[in-house]
C-alpha cells in the first residue's frame, strides 16, 4: 500500500501529463508485480465490485469515533467525500502495519463471502493500522468510484513506455475482460497473440466537437458525412463461432442483446463492426427513452422486444477474416463494411444490422444544411469522417469530428442548491431549476455543470444569503435567479412533477438580465415534447 | 453587559464597540485584519503592533490609541484589556470586566504556537465569544513546524527541477509567518508589493525576517531562478505571475485540508496552514475559559454551537457577524488597494 499511495499522492499533487506518466513509469519500475497489475485494473475502471455498504462504514465509524450522528452527516456534507470524510475524522493510529496492494484487494473481494461482524472486524481493524496516507487510498478502495485524475491514455502511455511496447497495442491488450488475479501485468502486455482472449475488442476512435467553421475542414469531398446517433456505441465481435457485444464502457452486453444472436454462423469467423446500438421500428429510429426501457431491465420480455427492437447501426469494420485492418482508410474499410453486410443480408432476411448511411453533400452548405435537419432523424448532429483516416485509439482531434446541433434550451429559475462532491465540495453547485406552472413554479431539471469556477463561488455566496429554508444539504431559495439551461432531448416521464425528463441538462448562461417572471413555462416544455414526438 | 445590534458588537456601559462593521464614536480592534479593522471610527483602540498597520490601511490620520497586552484602561466603570489571540502579530482577545461579570471577545485566535505571534493565553470569564471558522471535526491541522518543513523540501525540490515557487499567503500575518520559517540558504526569497509593504512594517515594529526582495522595476528576469515567491492570493490568475515561469503554486490554508478545495484552487500544492483554531484548539478555548454562556460568530456556527450545548451542557448559541474569517479563496485582502502591484519588471 505504501507505494501506492506514495504515487497516489504524486499524481494527486500535479496537474501536467507529463509528471504523472513519469510517476507512473517510477512505480511500475519498482512495484512488486502483483500489485502493479491492480494499480493498472483500478485506474482502467477495472475495480472489483463492492463488498461494504456505505451505511455500514457510516455506522461503524461513527461507533468507533463516539461521534453524535448529525455531526458525522454535517462533516460528511462539508467534505463532499465519505472516503475522505472517514479519514479526517479517524483518530491517528498508533501502530502501522504494511500491507501489499494485491493482499487488501484480495480480502476486499474475500469480504463478499463474510458475515457482517466479519467485515466489520477486518475494515475497523485496517483503519486503526494504517498511516494517514495510506488510510485514505485504503478508504477510496472500499468506497468505489476510484478516480485519480489518471486517464486510460496516460496509463497506456506510462505501459507503452515502461515496456517498450506501441501504444496502440497496449491500448489493445487492456481492453476486454483481464483479471487482475490471474494474470500478471507482463503477460497481460508483452505476450505476443491474443488467442488466449477470443472475446477482446479494439479500444474505441472517438471523435472531438468540431469548434470551427467546417470550411476551415478543406475540401467537403475529402470528407465522409454521416449522422450522429443517439444510442449505445458498441462493438460486434464474432469469432471462433461465438458472438461478443462490447459497450463503448466496456461491458460486455452479449446476454442482454439477444438480437445479436443469430449472427454467429452469419457472419464470417474473425469480423469486428463498431456502430451505433438502438432501437428501431421499421425504418424509424426510437427516441433515447425507448432504449433506457430496454437497458434498465433485467428480464427481457417479448412485449419489451416487440416494442423496442435493437439493431446496429455500423459505423465501420475493424477486424476481416482475422486481419486487423485498422490501418486501411476509412473509404477501404466502408467498402469492406458493405461487402460483410451485403453478404450477411443474403443469408439471414432480417438482419439486425444496417449500414450508417452516409449523407450525400456536395458543399459545406449541405452540411451545415443536413445538421439543421438531425432531430427529424432522432440524431444529435452530424459525423464528420476524413475519407483517408486510418482507425485510431482514444480520442484524437484532425481526423474524425462530431458536430451537434445546438441544444434546446429554455429559462428555469433557481430554486434549490446542494453541496457538490469532488472538486466542487464545500460549495453550493448542485441546482434545482423551476418553470411557470401558473403562479406556481414547478421543478424540472437538476443541473450541475455549465458554470466557470468564478461563477460558481459568485453563485454560493449569493446562496448563502438568500437561503430560505434548509432540508438535510438541500437549502431552497428565494426565486430570483434564472439561468439558461441547455438539453438534447426531452422525454414524457410519468415520475417528474413537470411531467417530463431531460437528456444531458445543462448551464449554458446565468440570465442576470432576466427577471424571474420572464422565465419559462411548464407550457413551452410540453410543446417541445410534443414536436419531438 | 455586552449586546449585539447592527453596527457590531457593543458595550453601552463603557461606550464602546468591539471590532464594528459600521462607522461608531469608538472601536476597540482585536486585529488588523480588513474584516475586523474597517474604516470609519472616529476613534481606535487597538494593541500597539496593529495600529501601524492600521494606520497604514486606513490612512495616517486616524485617532488610535495603543495599548500592550495585560495593561488595563477604565472606561465609565468597565475595566478592560487586551490579551494575547494568537491569530497574527498583535492579536488580541478583548476583555471586559463589570461589578464581577466578565466577557471575552476572543476575535480571530489560534492556540497552537506559530513562532512568530505571541502565542493565545487562555482568560478566563464567564461570557466567551468565539470563532468558528474550522468548527467541524474534519479540522485537524497538523503541527505547524512539519508543514514549514514540507515548504522548504518543496522548495528544494522545485528549485532541483529548475523551477521557481510561488507560494499564496495573505500579505499580512500569514506572510510573515510563512517567510520567517523558510531556509533563506536554499536560495532567493522575493515578494509581492502587497506583501513587501507589511514586512516594512513588522520589521519596524516588532521582528526579524531573513532578506526578501520586492518585486519591482529593478529586479531582472534572469536572477528569479529557483526562487521562492510569496504573494497575496489576489495574484491568483493575474498576468503578474507569468514572469515567474517555469514555476510551481502553492497554497496556504486552512481549508486545503480538505481534497476539493485543494484541487479547486488549481495549485500544484496545498500546505495546509491556518491562523484558526481548528477543531481540537476550538474545544480545548471554550472549554478553558471556565465560560457557560458561548456565543458563536462567524464560521460553522450553528453546528458548533450545537455541539457545545450537546456534549458539554453549555449555553451556547449563535451570532450573525459580518466576519469572514478564513475564505477558501482567500479574499480577505482583496479591498485592499495596495494588493494591486503594477509594477513591472524590465
Amino acid at each position: 500500500m505504501r507505494a501506492f499511495s506514495k504515487l497516489f499522492t504524486e499524481i494527486d499533487q500535479t496537474t501536467s501529463t507529463n509528471e504523472k506518466i513519469h510517476a507512473l513509469v517510477r512505480y511500475f519500475e519498482t512495484a512488486d508485480p502483483k500489485d502493479a497489475v491492480w494499480t493498472v485494473a483500478l485506474l482502467t475502471g477495472k475495480r472489483p465490485k463492492r463488498t461494504v455498504k456505505t451505511g455500514e462504514l457510516w455506522t461503524w465509524c461513527g461507533e468507533l469515533l463516539d461521534m453524535p450522528s448529525w455531526l458525522f452527516a454535517e462533516s460528511y456534507h462539508m467534505v463532499g467525500d465519505l472516503a475522505e470524510t472517514i479519514t479526517l475524522l479517524l483518530p491517528p493510529s498508533e501502530e502501522h502495519i504494511e500491507y501489499s496492494l494485491h493482499q487488501v484487494l484480495l480480502s476486499l473481494i474475500a469480504l463478499g463471502d463474510k458475515n457482517e461482524a466479519q467485515r466489520r472486524e477486518y475494515i475497523t481493524s485496517m483503519w486503526q493500522h494504517l498511516p494517514p496516507g495510506e488510510l485514505f487510498v485504503f478508504n477510496k478502495l472500499i468506497t468505489g468510484g476510484f478516480r485519480m485524475g489518471v486517464s486510460d491514455k496516460i496509463v497506456i502511455k506510462a505501459l507503452a513506455k515502461h515496456f517498450s511496447v506501441d501504444e496502440n497495442i497496449v491500448a489493445h491488450r487492456l481492453t476486454g475482460s483481464w483479471d487482475a488475479r490471474t494474470v500478471s501485468l507482463n503477460e497481460l502486455i508483452t505476450i505476443e497473440g491474443d488467442s488466449a482472449d477470443i472475446s477482446k475488442p479494439y479500444p474505441f476512435y472517438l471523435a472531438y466537437p468540431l469548434e470551427t467553421d467546417p470550411h476551415e475542414l478543406g475540401e467537403v469531398s475529402e470528407w465522409q458525412v454521416e449522422r450522429k446517433y443517439d444510442g449505445i456505441r458498441g462493438q460486434i465481435i464474432v469469432r471462433d463461432s461465438q458472438l461478443f457485444v462490447w459497450s463503448r464502457g466496456e461491458d460486455l452486453l452479449t446476454e442482454k442483446f439477444v438480437e445479436f444472436h443469430p449472427l454467429v454462423g452469419i457472419l464470417p469467423n474473425g469480423t469486428v463492426i463498431d456502430g451505433e446500438i438502438l432501437p428501431m421500428v421499421g425504418d424509424r429510429i426510437q427516441p433515447f427513452h425507448v432504449m433506457q426501457t430496454r437497458t434498465g431491465r433485467k428480464n427481457i420480455t417479448k412485449k419489451v422486444l416487440q416494442e423496442a427492437p435493437l439493431v446496429m447501426l455500423c459505423y465501420d469494420l475493424l477486424e476481416n477474416d482475422g486481419i486487423d485492418i485498422r490501418h486501411l482508410s476509412l473509404q477501404e474499410r466502408r467498402q469492406l463494411l458493405e461487402e460483410v453486410i451485403m453478404n450477411a443480408k443474403h443469408r439471414l432476411n432480417d438482419l439486425p444490422l444496417h449500414l450508417s448511411p452516409i449523407v450525400q453533400v456536395d458543399s459545406w452548405e449541405n452540411v451545415i444544411a443536413e445538421r439543421q435537419r438531425s432531430r427529424e432523424f432522432n440524431c444529435e448532429g452530424l459525423m464528420l469522417k476524413r475519407k483517408n483516416s486510418d482507425y485510431k485509439t482514444g480520442r484524437r482531434r484532425g481526423d474524425w469530428w462530431k458536430w451537434k446541433v445546438d441544444p434546446f434550451s429554455i429559462d428555469g429559475v433557481l430554486i434549490y442548491a446542494q453541496r457538490g462532491h469532488g472538486r466542487r465540495a464545500n460549495l453550493y453547485t448542485d441546482f434545482t431549476f423551476a418553470v411557470w406552472d401558473g403562479d406556481e413554479l414547478v421543478p424540472f431539471a437538476k443541473a450541475y455543470s455549465g458554470l466557470t469556477d468564478k461563477e460558481l463561488v459568485e453563485v454560493d455566496t449569493w446562496i448563502k444569503k438568500n437561503t430560505l429554508d434548509k432540508f438535510g444539504p438541500v437549502r431552497s431559495v428565494t426565486p430570483l435567479q434564472v439561468f439558461e439551461i441547455g438539453f438534447e432531448g426531452i422525454n414524457p416521464s410519468p415520475r417528474h412533477r413537470s411531467g417530463i425528463a431531460l437528456r444531458f441538462p445543462r448551464i449554458l448562461r446565468w440570465r442576470k438580465d432576466k427577471t424571474v417572471k420572464e422565465a419559462n413555462t411548464r407550457a413551452d416544455l410540453l410543446e417541445l415534447l410534443k414536436a419531438q414526438l | 453587559m455586552i449586546t449585539f445590534n447592527d453596527n457590531g458588537i457593543y458595550c453601552a456601559r463603557a461606550g464602546v464597540y468591539i471590532d464594528p462593521w459600521k462607522p461608531v464614536d469608538r472601536a476597540i480592534i482585536t486585529h488588523a485584519h480588513s474584516d475586523h479593522a474597517r474604516w470609519g471610527m472616529k476613534h481606535y483602540l487597538a494593541h500597539h503592533l496593529s495600529v501601524p498597520v492600521m494606520k497604514y490601511r486606513l490612512g495616517s490620520d486616524i485617532s488610535v490609541q495603543a495599548l500592550g497586552y495585560g495593561e488595563v484602561i477604565e472606561m465609565n466603570g468597565v475595566k478592560i484589556s487586551l490579551h494575547p489571540a494568537g491569530h497574527i502579530w498583535g492579536s488580541a482577545q478583548v476583555r471586559l470586566e463589570c461589578n464581577g461579570e466578565i466577557w471575552v471577545v476572543s476575535g480571530d485566535y489560534k492556540i497552537a504556537d506559530d513562532g512568530i505571534s505571541q502565542a493565545f493565553e487562555p482568560v478566563p470569564c464567564q461570557h466567551f465569544i468565539t470563532e468558528s471558522t474550522f468548527g467541524l471535526p474534519i479540522y485537524n491541522f497538523p503541527a505547524h513546524q512539519s508543514v514549514h518543513d514540507d515548504i522548504n523540501n518543496w522548495w528544494r525540490q522545485n528549485q532541483a527541477e529548475g523551477k521557481n515557487s510561488v507560494l499564496f499567503a495573505y500579505a499580512l500575518g500569514k506572510a510573515q509567518r510563512v517567510i520567517s520559517h523558510l531556509d533563506p540558504s536554499i536560495g532567493k526569497i522575493f515578494t509581492h508589493g502587497a506583501v513587501d509593504n507589511v514586512n516594512k512594517l513588522y520589521i519596524e515594529n516588532d521582528g526579524y525576517l531573513p532578506a526578501t526582495q520586492r518585486i519591482d522595476a529593478t529586479v531582472d528576469k534572469k536572477d528569479i531562478q529557483g526562487a521562492m515567491i510569496i504573494a497575496p492570493p489576489s495574484a491568483s490568475n493575474s498576468p503578474w505571475l507569468r514572469r515567474f515561469e517555469p514555476y510551481k503554486l502553492g497554497v496556504c490554508s486552512g481549508w486545503m485540508q480538505l481534497r476539493g478545495t485543494r484541487r479547486r484552487q488549481g495549485a500544484d500544492r496545498g500546505f495546509v496552514l491556518s491562523d484558526h483554531a481548528d477543531w481540537g484548539q476550538l474545544n480545548v478555548a471554550v472549554k478553558e475559559t471556565g465560560a457557560s454562556h458561548i456565543y458563536v460568530t462567524h464560521g460553522y456556527k450553528s453546528h458548533f454551537a450545537r455541539w457545545l450545548t450537546d456534549a458539554y451542557h453549555l449555553n451556547a448559541r449563535e451570532v450573525e457577524t459580518l466576519y469572514t474569517g478564513e475564505q477558501a479563496d482567500d479574499t480577505l485582502d482583496l479591498e485592499q488597494a495596495d494588493n494591486k502591484s503594477d509594477e513591472s519588471i524590465q
